[in-house]
């Protein structure tokens, strides 16, 4: 076993041979599925499950692929090859989404065995990006870097990727399953919007502990999540989660896929009832077979390439200085980076959504670019959040002004990052199948509205969430404004949440009344923020003067125009 | 499509009793609502019990040290809980014999039913067996624990299958 993490991939796990023959197995295994599809020996009934399993959607126009960004974390070398199939097989560009994967739009089904192959001469994959299994574990988008960090959850995380992966028991689930891990006390991860959501810290002897919330989520029923269990202990892991997997499986609603996921169970059996369940399951098992000793997670934090990180000591002052003599870089410092934890560094986030832009977005050129800089500026290591942004992990500060300066002439330095223009929005009717309402175009319209960085500044953190139906992906309950797109009568209206939060204050919007025309929309929000900004005391947040005064103060903005 | 053991064809030596119909001698699979009637019959042929997936494996404690196989059923491809249910079978029930799939899995599932502690299947579908003895070898490496104990492949939670 190679203990040597220098010359291995900065943040993520290191390949070796048994892992690249799995994934060429899978490749093969797929290839074949696809030619029964196509001699007929396979119903397009039969062949769904088999290809969302392998990322592949059929969409309103083309087949569409999902590949998995494992909790978020990503090669330079692997994002080239994103870049080449955004060439090759796409229409030059690729788009992130909430789950930190990269989706093609326009693939056909031909070329997805082929495709597959190529991705996995970089050790990535479509696995389980889909399919009524264990998907994608998110992460952290700052994991093992954030100053506020209390344990790097990647580890963990990509043990659960693999304890999921190809699951016997739990591949045909009765409905989706997500689980989101977090090592930080301040949630970046939404855990309690998951099915899962780990919170994780040191406990005795500096050995990892959990705090395990169950049964959250959005969609047609946005629930939050409730804690089924404190301070787990580390060699429990993979054994409570298969309990409660196990008790998801054997209970689901199978009879209505609007009523199938574990949230449903969970408020149906009540909180008490569920964990009685879950904790019969766990009393039965046998647990050595399933105890994740620490000699297995040592093995795998071992493929972990660890950053040299070294930096001047005046790399600090360095910053301070170019900061004070560049007011647009200072703006962009400002919103668009993190607290490191080493103070010669700092975490960048390059926002994927330039005003007018369609959020998470980005060309294969862009790509190659941020490959680039990755190599120069972050031990080539890139990673997706969850807002559809990208991070550079570990920047010296002395050379944030060379980087931002380049993200300039590329169009990837809007300084937005957690203000207006960092909306989130599912792809809408523009792509998917399900939606009521284009997403894109309103949020395009408020993006290139508020274009303007010194007002973004000025209204300060807000987010805005757009779904193009009520499958929410774009997470609308969740957002401190959500937008969720509904049809009426061939029309499409948009209806106006407030107050919702993904982070530690936790809460689902409310609706703030009828929805309104697409024309109307976008200003009644600009409305919306002029209410907010004359209502509100000195430089509070959107949020807290919506929870101070409550809806009715802003309901005249929105329905009332003077 | 014929009765398949370990990827290869076997011979069957169980008879499926029908409803309302009355139990023959040799062994026989019975539904649970007739497992009573399966255990009180005389003599000791083998006896085996069929049970739909939203039955909880529990029920059949006391009967299991008298039965050779339990038969799970896969009404669509689609419905997971027989793997679940085969699993607690070994796991929590300790029971040794035959675990039958029926109903409709899919040859692609076949490792995955073997891994949940399935051993033979008697499946509705038309394939030929080849495309299922396929999908038994395709993929040789698992990163999670089984029924079946793999040998561990020593980094993680890998392991080699087969």
């Amino acid at each position: 076993m190679s203990t040597d993490t220098t010359t291995l991939p900065v943040g993520r796990y290191a390949y070796d041979q048994v892992d690249r023959t799995f994934l060429s197995q899978r490749v093969a295994q797929f290839r074949e599925q696809v030619a029964r599809r196509v001699a007929g020996d396979l119903s397009e009934d039969e062949f769904k499950p088999l290809r969302l399993m392998n990322g592949l959607y059929l969409q309103l126009h083309a087949y569409m692929l999902r590949v998995a960004v494992p909790y978020g974390m990503m090669g330079s070398d692997q994002m080239r090859a994103l870049a080449h199939i955004a060439r090759t097989y796409d229409r030059d560009y690729g788009h992130f989404t909430t789950r930190q994967n990269m989706q093609f739009n326009w693939i056909r089904l031909e070329d997805t065995p082929d495709i597959l192959e190529l991705l996995a001469r970089v050790d990535m994959h479509a696995i389980q990006t889909s399919g009524n299994c264990i998907r994608n574990v998110t992460c952290d988008e700052f994991a093992g870097a954030a100053a506020d960090e209390l344990l790097d959850p990647r580890i963990h995380a990509e043990i659960l990727r693999q304890w999921s992966t190809l699951h016997p028991e739990f591949s045909f689930l009765p409905r989706k399953f997500k689980i989101a891990i977090s090592g930080s006390p301040h949630d970046r991860v939404a855990a309690r919007f998951h099915d899962i959501g780990l919170v994780a810290r040191p406990g005795p002897q500096g050995r990892p502990v959990f705090d395990v919330f169950v049964g959250g989520g959005l969609g047609r029923t946005p629930i939050i999540g409730v804690k089924l269990r404190d301070n787990l202990p580390e060699e429990d892991l993979v054994a409570y989660l298969e309990a409660i997997v196990r008790v998801y499986n054997a209970y689901g609603r199978r009879d209505n896929m609007y009523k199938a996921r574990i949230k449903i169970l969970v408020q149906a059996l009540g909180v008490e009832a569920f964990r009685e369940k879950v904790d019969a399951e766990f009393a039965l098992m046998n647990r050595a077979d399933y105890r994740l000793d620490p000699a297995i997670v040592a093995g795998i934090r071992a493929r972990f390439g660890i950053p040299p990180l070294e930096a001047p000591a005046d790399a600090d002052r360095t910053l301070a200085a170019a900061r004070r003599t560049d007011p647009a870089f200072d703006r962009w410092v400002r919103t668009n980076t993190h607290p490191h934890r080493h103070e010669g560094f700092i975490c960048a986030v390059i926002s994927v959504k330039p005003d007018g832009g369609i959020p998470g977005d980005i060309t294969a050129d862009q790509m190659d670019l941020v490959a680039d800089l990755a190599d120069s500026h972050s031990f080539g290591e890139i990673r997706v959040t969850h807002m559809q942004n990208v991070v550079l992990g570990h920047v010296r500060k002395d050379q944030l002004h060379e980087l931002w300066q380049k993200l300039v002439a590329a169009r990837l330095a809007t300084p937005n990052i957690g203000l207006v223009g960092d909306i989130i929005a599912c792809p809408g009717l523009d792509y998917c199948a399900l939606a009521n309402a284009r997403s894109i175009p309103i949020a395009q319209k408020l993006s290139a509205r508020f274009a303007n960085p010194e007002l973004q500044e000025r209204i300060g953190p807000l987010n805005i969430n757009i779904s193009g139906c009520i499958n929410a992906c774009g997470h609308h309950h969740a957002g401190h404004i959500g937008i969720l797109g509904v049809d009426k009568r061939g029309q499409e209206f948009f209806q106006l949440t407030l107050g919702g939060s993904a982070g530690g204050d936790v809460a689902i919007g409310q609706i703030l009344g009828p929805a309104l025309p697409e024309d109307e929309t976008v200003d009644a929000i600009a409305r919306l923020i002029d209410t907010y900004l004359v209502l509100r005391h000195d430089n509070e947040q959107f949020l807290d003067t919506y929870r101070r005064l409550g809806a009715a103060s802003f309901k005249d903005a929105v329905y009332a125009p003077a | 499509m014929p009765l398949l053991e370990n990827g290869q064809v076997t011979q069957d030596r169980w008879y499926m009793a029908a409803e309302g119909e009355a139990l023959p001698d040799g062994a026989v699979i019975v539904p649970l609502a007739r497992l009573e009637e399966g255990l009180a019959r005389a003599g000791d042929a083998p006896l085996g019990v069929i049970i739909a997936p939203d039955v909880d494996v529990a029920a059949l404690r006391a009967a299991l040290p008298r039965l050779e196989l339990v038969a799970v059923t896969f009404p669509s491809f689609r419905d997971g809980r027989a793997f679940t249910q085969a699993r607690a079978l070994r796991e929590h029930l300790g029971f040794t014999g035959e675990i039958r799939a029926t109903g409709t899995p899919l040859p692609d599932q076949y490792e995955f039913l073997l891994r949940c502690g399935v051993t033979t299947v008697q499946t509705e579908r038309t394939e030929d067996v080849s495309v299922w003895q396929q999908a038994h070898t395709i993929i040789s490496i698992a990163y999670q624990p089984s029924t079946l104990h793999e040998r561990p492949q020593g980094l993680g939670l890998r392991r080699f299958l087969s």
